[in-house]
Parts: structure tokens; C-alpha cells; sequence
């Protein structure tokens, strides 16, 4: 990887290599928790927290952790901080904590998180570790946001639970549920890949083979060896 | 009679109801990833299946016996995650040295389980539910026969996307998504089948 800007290290993850639309990591919790809008706030932050951290944590840790066991050693540090997300939503904020359910402790297995510490910060130093951490998690949270919106204000006819006139009356409940949310995140991709003239496709060379979405949840254990 | 409609109604409702995939969203990335072909597709549900039940084995006693007596409860999340990663590690090294057959079928999935939410998903699942041993590993039985329903269905769906002209902006991911929104919405159609099953 070479040397890159501080300021573009903090904006590629909200635009050029935005984790949701772009790279298609964290499908899982970006399609189960964009129902509302609210939901998705708290999902997003949550993740941003514990990609921060850990981001921070792992980067310190690059030069002590030895590379055969480094997934292992990562999903430990990411568990750790989830634990403590959890712990502290349980306490201050009962209601999105009830809200979310598994999907919080399901945090520890989200590819954004372990890919970032796989591609990023096992390399890089704490501060430039940091950045990709913040900018990968606003991105994160913006896609989110932009998914939920679309999802909450034509299911329900609500924005963040404040009802719309006209749309609350004429709503479409399927956008809320299942089949909604796989719509319009494949909407969103074809949107993103048509202003992007196709870059996003080209983007799938730092990705696993086999895989089109999960590319570091398999790269950081069945193929991470091929990219060395 | 009683516990065995209570299992027959779990299993049920794991498979065609709350299919992990495709109304709960968990293992989405294998899902999208794997089902490109009908003997992948196969062989990694099977693989999810067996690790889940393994899983769910191992967990269940560990979160009763070990973490709540000792009022860890808290230590969930890494307690079950590293049993994951290193029963998966411990599977594959025992059929590579037992089932080689097998291994070399079912090998190349193992390593993609450890980061499936699915398995987590059910293994935490199971304890909030309040499920009993047996119920725990009937609801994670579902689970995997769910995913795997779902993984083979869809293999099917991708051969045809796969012949068919898609516009420029759609190919790939985005159409594979829609399909994927359509067949989650073809298992809507079970929704009442918990309710009348032994009316």
C-alpha cells in the first residue's frame, strides 16, 4: 500500500470505497436493521464505535501479534469490544438495545470490521488506523441512513418514527420486511454503479475469487495467504 | 405428544418461516457467494448445517453451566465466537485426518463458517429464546435445513440470471439481490403454517 494522504485515507470510506455499496461488506446487518430509520442510526454508530476501537487496538497491536494466528487474534480483540458495546447500551440506551438484539452481538462477525483490520490496519499506524476507522464508519452509517430512509418512509410512512402526511395512509409494508430490504439494496447498487460508470465492478480485485459480497470474511481465512 | 408437536412446530418454523436467510438475514455473504453453482451451494448448507449442530452442542452446556454459574453471562459474545473458530479449526483437522472423502467435499466451506453471523446467530439465538437442550438443537437443525433450502433454491435462480442479458448497471450483485428479494418473498407464503399445523 502506498503512502497516502491523511485527508484521503479519511474520505475514501465515505465515498470512493464506501463499505456498503462499494466494497459489499456487512450485508447482514445492513439489510436486517435499515427497517427504520432510527434502527439503522443505532446500528451504524454502534459498528463505528467498535470499528474505531478496534481499528486503534489492532494497529498497536500489528508488530506483537504474529501473523498465523492474526484472525483469531482480531475477532478476540472485536468480540472484546462489542462486549463492551453491548454492556453499555444494556445500561444507557435499553431501548435500542432491545431494539437491535442479536444483531449487536452479531457486530463481532461483521466483515466490515474484521476486513478493515485484515486490509488496513494490520499495516498501518495507529492515527492513519484511526482515520480509516472513523471514515469507514461514517460511510457506513451513511448507507445505512440513506437505505433506512427509503425503507422506513415508504413502508411505514414515517421518517425516524414521525409520520408523513399522504405516505402514512398509502403505505407499502413490504419495504419494511424482507423482501424490501433486498430490493432496495440491490437498487442501491445499480444506482451506485451507474454514476460510477461501472467502477464498483472493477473494484472486485481486491476481493475473494469465489466470493462477490463477503470478500474479507473469506479473504481473512481461506485466501488471505494468496494475497502475499 | 406434547414436546414432540412443540419440536415438529420449531423445526417447522425454523426452515420455511423465520428462514435465517431469507427473513432474518443472517448468512447473507455465503448465501450471495456460494450459490453459483448446485453441488457448492449443497455442500456448503451441509457444512453450515453440521457446524451449527455441533456448535449449538457445545455452546448450550458452556453458556449453563460454565458462564452463568460463575456470573459471566456477559462474556457471551467471545466465549461463543472463539468456540466457533476453533470447533471449525478442530473439524476440519479431524475429517482431513478421518473422512478424507468428505474433507475434500466439504473442507474448502469450513473455514468460511467461522465469520458466518448464521452460526453465532443461532448459538445466541437459542439462549434468548430460552429453548432446552433438545429444542436448541432442533431450532439449529431448522436453521441449517433452512439455509440449505435456501442456498439450493437459489443455485437454481442464479444458472438462469446467469443466461439471461442484464443491463450494464444491473449486472452482478444488484440482479442477484432482486432475485434473492423475490424468493424471500415467495417464503411469505408460509407464514400460516405455524398456526394451522396441528389445528
Amino acid at each position: 500500500m502506498s503512502k497516502q494522504n491523511n485527508l484521503s485515507v479519511l474520505l475514501k470510506g465515505i465515498l470512493r470505497e464506501n463499505p456498503v455499496f462499494v466494497l459489499i461488506l456487512g450485508t447482514c446487518p445492513t439489510l436486517a436493521t435499515t427497517t427504520s430509520v432510527i434502527s439503522a442510526l443505532a446500528m451504524g454508530f454502534a459498528t463505528m464505535a467498535v470499528l474505531i476501537c478496534s481499528n486503534v487496538f489492532i494497529s498497536m497491536l500489528r508488530k506483537v501479534i504474529p501473523d498465523e494466528v492474526r484472525i483469531p487474534c482480531y475477532i478476540v480483540v472485536i468480540a472484546g469490544f462489542v462486549t463492551l458495546v453491548q454492556m453499555f447500551m444494556h445500561a444507557f440506551l435499553p431501548e435500542l438495545y432491545e431494539m437491535l438484539g442479536v444483531y449487536l452481538a452479531l457486530i463481532t462477525v461483521n466483515c466490515i470490521i474484521l476486513g478493515r483490520a485484515e486490509m488496513f490496519a494490520g499495516k498501518n499506524s495507529v492515527g492513519k488506523s484511526a482515520l480509516d476507522g472513523i471514515g469507514m464508519g461514517i460511510g457506513f452509517v451513511l448507507a445505512l441512513l440513506s437505505i433506512a430512509t427509503i425503507r422506513e418512509v415508504l413502508g411505514a410512512g414515517s421518517f425516524a418514527g414521525i409520520p408523513l402526511p399522504i405516505l402514512s395512509t398509502h403505505k407499502i409494508s413490504i419495504m419494511t420486511q424482507a423482501p424490501g430490504g433486498l430490493l432496495v439494496y440491490g437498487i442501491m447498487i445499480a444506482v451506485v454503479n451507474k454514476l460510477t460508470h461501472g467502477k464498483v465492478i472493477k473494484k472486485k480485485e481486491f476481493s475473494c475469487a469465489g466470493c462477490p459480497s463477503a470478500s474479507v470474511c473469506h479473504g481473512g481465512c481461506a485466501e488471505a495467504k494468496e494475497d502475499k | 405428544m406434547e414436546t414432540f408437536k412443540s419440536l415438529i412446530i420449531i423445526l417447522m418454523g425454523s426452515v420455511l418461516v423465520n428462514n435465517y436467510v431469507l427473513s432474518r438475514f443472517l448468512g447473507i455473504c455465503p448465501f450471495l457467494g456460494v450459490s453459483k453453482k448446485l453441488d457448492q451451494a449443497t455442500g456448503m448448507g451441509i457444512a453450515v448445517t453440521f457446524v451449527m449442530l455441533m456448535a449449538t452442542a457445545v455452546t448450550y452446556p458452556i453458556q449453563y453451566y460454565v458462564l452463568e454459574k460463575n456470573g459471566l453471562g456477559y462474556l457471551q459474545t467471545i466465549v461463543f465466537i472463539l468456540v466457533i473458530a476453533s470447533l471449525v479449526q478442530f473439524v476440519e483437522i479431524l475429517l482431513k485426518k478421518f473422512i478424507p472423502a468428505l474433507h475434500k467435499s466439504l473442507g474448502v466451506y469450513l473455514p468460511l463458517i467461522t465469520t458466518n453471523c448464521a452460526v453465532l446467530g443461532v448459538t445466541i439465538n437459542n439462549i434468548t429464546d430460552n429453548y432446552n437442550f433438545l429444542e436448541s438443537m432442533v431450532s439449529s437443525l431448522g436453521c441449517g435445513l433452512g439455509f440449505l433450502l435456501a442456498m439450493v433454491l437459489f443455485s437454481g435462480i442464479r444458472t438462469y440470471i446467469d443466461e439471461s442479458e442484464v443491463p450494464e448497471s444491473l449486472k452482478g450483485l444488484p440482479v442477484t439481490l432482486m432475485a434473492a428479494s423475490f424468493v424471500s418473498l415467495a417464503f411469505f407464503g408460509f407464514a400460516g403454517i405455524i398456526e394451522n399445523l396441528f389445528a
